[in-house]
């Protein structure tokens, strides 16, 4: 939470936390389409633009699909950029997604997570983040509005680092956390600004006495070696991010962790999830605490980088685990979260017992009776000594 | 209006020692294009095609000055973030020059799969110069049928057959698509004519807002002529009528060269193997057809209407 002395309160939903923290960030260019449940955080902005409240200028683009490209053309101009999305304007501007991350352009993104089509629905779940995982974008999944707000001040700093320059993805939850009023504490603007610094691009398009080529062929001869250095960035980012952290504890009083752990310090049986999902599990825990039963949670904050040594230095300690993933692979082995952690813990020696469970679909409420059931049935995991089913279902009419 | 002399000196903006075919129509266009912004600075960004993979394989590059490849649909959405960047930039006294902005798209890129982001950026206002080099098909990925095929000429998706006479339908009439978004300048030019094109692209530069070139850019690979004949086409193209020269400037539509005696179309398709077909006893209703059509673009043209 910022300093209390240099922080005010106010009441904002997660779009609109989103929007306050770019108004302080104050971008040179913001490219943006409205799309359910991001519009607000682009009819916010584009308000503030209006009033004279920040001096960025606005691309009202007639797609998804313009929005990135036209964040391509004003990062590769030197210009500090930003857009927001959701859903299938996600997958409208995946080509160039892509492209914007092997450009290495620190494009920052708010992500409102919703259900990707079809059926058209537009409610949340991660498919629409979860399918854009190997973009080359770092990807950051916020619990609550204060959240929303802190990492995308922080997701600057970490684009915009000269051992990183990837684009972020700052990901909540569409409507649950989008659209729900919470108390933030806001930094001052000054504070913001001192801390993201200001914008130096290496080879600004605009340098025309210095002229670049941005987005040339790269055929078999080097494609190879630009796509290892996208693998290089984000191992270098895995680096960075706890120093970009440390600076902002300094400001916030808050440590964010590539995890986060709950009550995790004798846990027996954990739950590993991302996003609101965690508040709600939160409550859980206490509540099994309080009958005794040692049960822990860990928030995954950052899908990639992939925190791996994190994930298995605390899930060593429990005997089982499940993974709550808000979105399907259809490979019948697990969502794509599970897939990974799984595979992290492939070679831990105190490999805990690992369960799937594919939940939330389309904006399906997760309530806490769920995932108590969900830590019920891993006390009953450790008897059996095995997970009964590797993927499970929660909540679905079967 | 350009003159040779001054012309001569302005340096090349697109060094030669790129791998477009000899004899390749679009980068003819482009030097024409690029010389039309004088003395200014010029950023560029180009769709994907054979303009692009020719003048940028890395690590090599045939561009002196900045210049953007993002993907195949987006050049103009492109040009609208550098445009932007440029503006925000200098209106926070970053950037002190003037800097002109030209996007570039083949028929491809322009017509069809990018013709979404061409309108927004032309509805946006952003001041950026749009050059569509028009050779009718897909020719970077092998001569597949575009928006801008003409009527008859054979591609490798429409191509001519035992029952199918190449293309059956007319061309998208894209630069009326574009005046039709009220911009100050839209112009249609052609390589032969390279005062009236290279005239054009400076009133382009000059407009305060967008402005559009249409330039009929011959491919000799995909219309199967000889390679040393692209300026020879081109200009057939206008004396026959096919490709009338005109611009409109803030809405006026002015016909900026005027065959004498227009020639019949035919002497435009024949050099072209892309349309040896129609002339197969038989076909003649084609060839008519095609001189029906530029006969009424014409009819339209002398009253200053386009559509």
């Amino acid at each position: 939470m910022p300093d209390t002395a240099k922080s005010t309160i106010k009441a904002l939903t997660g779009d609109q936390a989103a929007a306050e923290a770019m108004r302080q960030i104050n971008p040179d260019v913001v490219a943006a389409y409205p799309i359910t449940p991001q519009t607000e955080i682009v009819m916010t902005y584009s308000q503030f633009v209006a009033d004279g409240l920040v001096d960025t200028e606005m691309i009202p683009v007639e797609s998804e699909h313009s929005a990135m490209s036209a964040c391509v053309g004003a990062a590769a101009a030197g210009a500090r950029t930003m857009t927001a999305t959701s859903a299938n304007g996600l997958a409208l501007m995946w080509e160039v997604v892509y492209i914007a991350a092997s450009t290495r352009l620190p494009i920052v993104m708010p992500v409102v997570n919703r259900a990707l089509s079809g059926p058209i629905n537009i409610h949340c779940d991660h498919s629409d983040s979860m399918g854009a995982r190997d973009s080359g974008w770092i990807q950051i999944y916020c619990e609550n509005a204060q959240e929303v707000y802190e990492s995308i001040i922080l997701a600057v700093r970490i684009a915009e680092n000269p051992k990183i320059l990837l684009p972020v993805m700052v990901c909540q939850d569409g409507f649950i956390t989008s659209h729900a009023v919470e108390k933030l504490s806001i930094f001052e603007d000054e504070q913001v600004k001192d801390f993201i610094g200001t914008h130096k691009s290496n080879f600004p398009l605009l340098d025309v006495e210095n002229p670049v080529t941005y987005g040339p062929l790269d055929l078999q001869d080097y494609y190879f070696e630009h796509k290892r250095q996208q693998s290089e960035a984000m191992k270098n980012a895995m680096q960075v991010i706890p120093e970009i952290v440390e600076d902002f504890a300094k400001l916030s009083n808050k440590t964010y962790g590539f995890i986060e752990e709950y009550r995790m310090q004798d846990a027996e049986t954990a739950i590993l999830a991302l996003s609101s999902t965690c508040g709600t599990a939160k409550v859980v825990v206490d509540g099994l605490r309080n009958k005794g039963v040692k049960a822990g949670l860990v928030k995954l904050r950052f899908f990639r980088p992939f925190p791996a040594d994190n994930i298995v230095s605390s899930l060593s300690k429990v005997k089982a685990v499940a993974v709550l993933d808000r979105s399907e692979s259809f490979s019948n082995r697990g969502g794509p979260v599970f897939s990974e952690v799984r595979s992290a813990l492939y070679e831990s020696e105190n490999k805990p017992l690992i369960t799937n469970y594919i939940y939330g679909l389309g904006g399906r409420d997760i309530n806490t009776s769920e995932i108590e059931a969900v830590y019920n049935e891993l006390q009953e995991t450790i008897k059996r000594g095995k997970a009964d089913k590797l993927v499970n279902y929660l909540g679905v009419r079967e | 209006m350009a003159n040779l002399k001054q012309l001569s000196k302005i340096p090349e903006r697109l060094s030669g020692g790129h791998r477009l075919c000899p004899g390749c129509g679009a980068s003819i266009a482009l030097r024409q294009v690029l010389m039309g912004a004088g003395d200014s600075p010029v950023v560029v960004s180009c769709a994907t095609g054979c303009l692009e993979v020719a003048t940028t394989i890395y690590p090599f590059t045939a561009w002196k000055v900045p210049f953007i490849h993002n993907a195949f649909e987006n050049s103009a959405a492109t040009m609208s973030g550098v445009e932007t960047a440029y503006r925000a930039l200098k209106k926070k006294g970053k950037i002190d020059k003037d800097i002109k902005f030209l996007a570039v798209g083949g028929d491809g890129g322009t017509y069809d799969i990018g013709l979404q982001s061409l309108s927004g950026v032309l509805e946006r206002g952003h001041r950026i110069v749009y050059v569509c080099y028009d050779n009718g098909a897909y020719m970077n990925t092998g001569i597949q049928r575009s928006g801008a095929t003409p009527k008859g000429a054979s591609t490798t998706t429409a191509p001519a057959g035992k029952v199918k006479t190449g293309k059956s339908e007319s061309r998208k009439d894209l630069t009326a698509i574009c005046a039709a978004h009220n911009i100050p300048y839209v112009a249609q030019a052609t390589i032969a004519y390279w005062n009236d094109l290279v005239t054009k692209a400076q009133k382009a530069f000059a407009a305060e807002g967008p402005a559009f070139l249409n330039i009929l850019a011959p491919c000799y690979r995909g219309w199967r002529f000889g390679s040393d004949d692209a300026v020879d086409v081109s200009k057939l193209a206008v004396e026959t009528g096919f490709w009338p020269l005109y611009e409109v400037e803030n809405g006026t539509v002015k016909v900026t060269y005027r065959p004498f005696k227009r020639k019949p179309v035919a002497e435009w398709l024949k050099p072209q193997g892309r349309y040896k077909h129609i002339f197969e006893p038989g076909n003649e209703s084609i060839i008519e057809a095609i001189q029906a059509g530029v006969d009424k673009t014409w009819e339209k043209l002398d009253k200053g209407f386009l559509v």
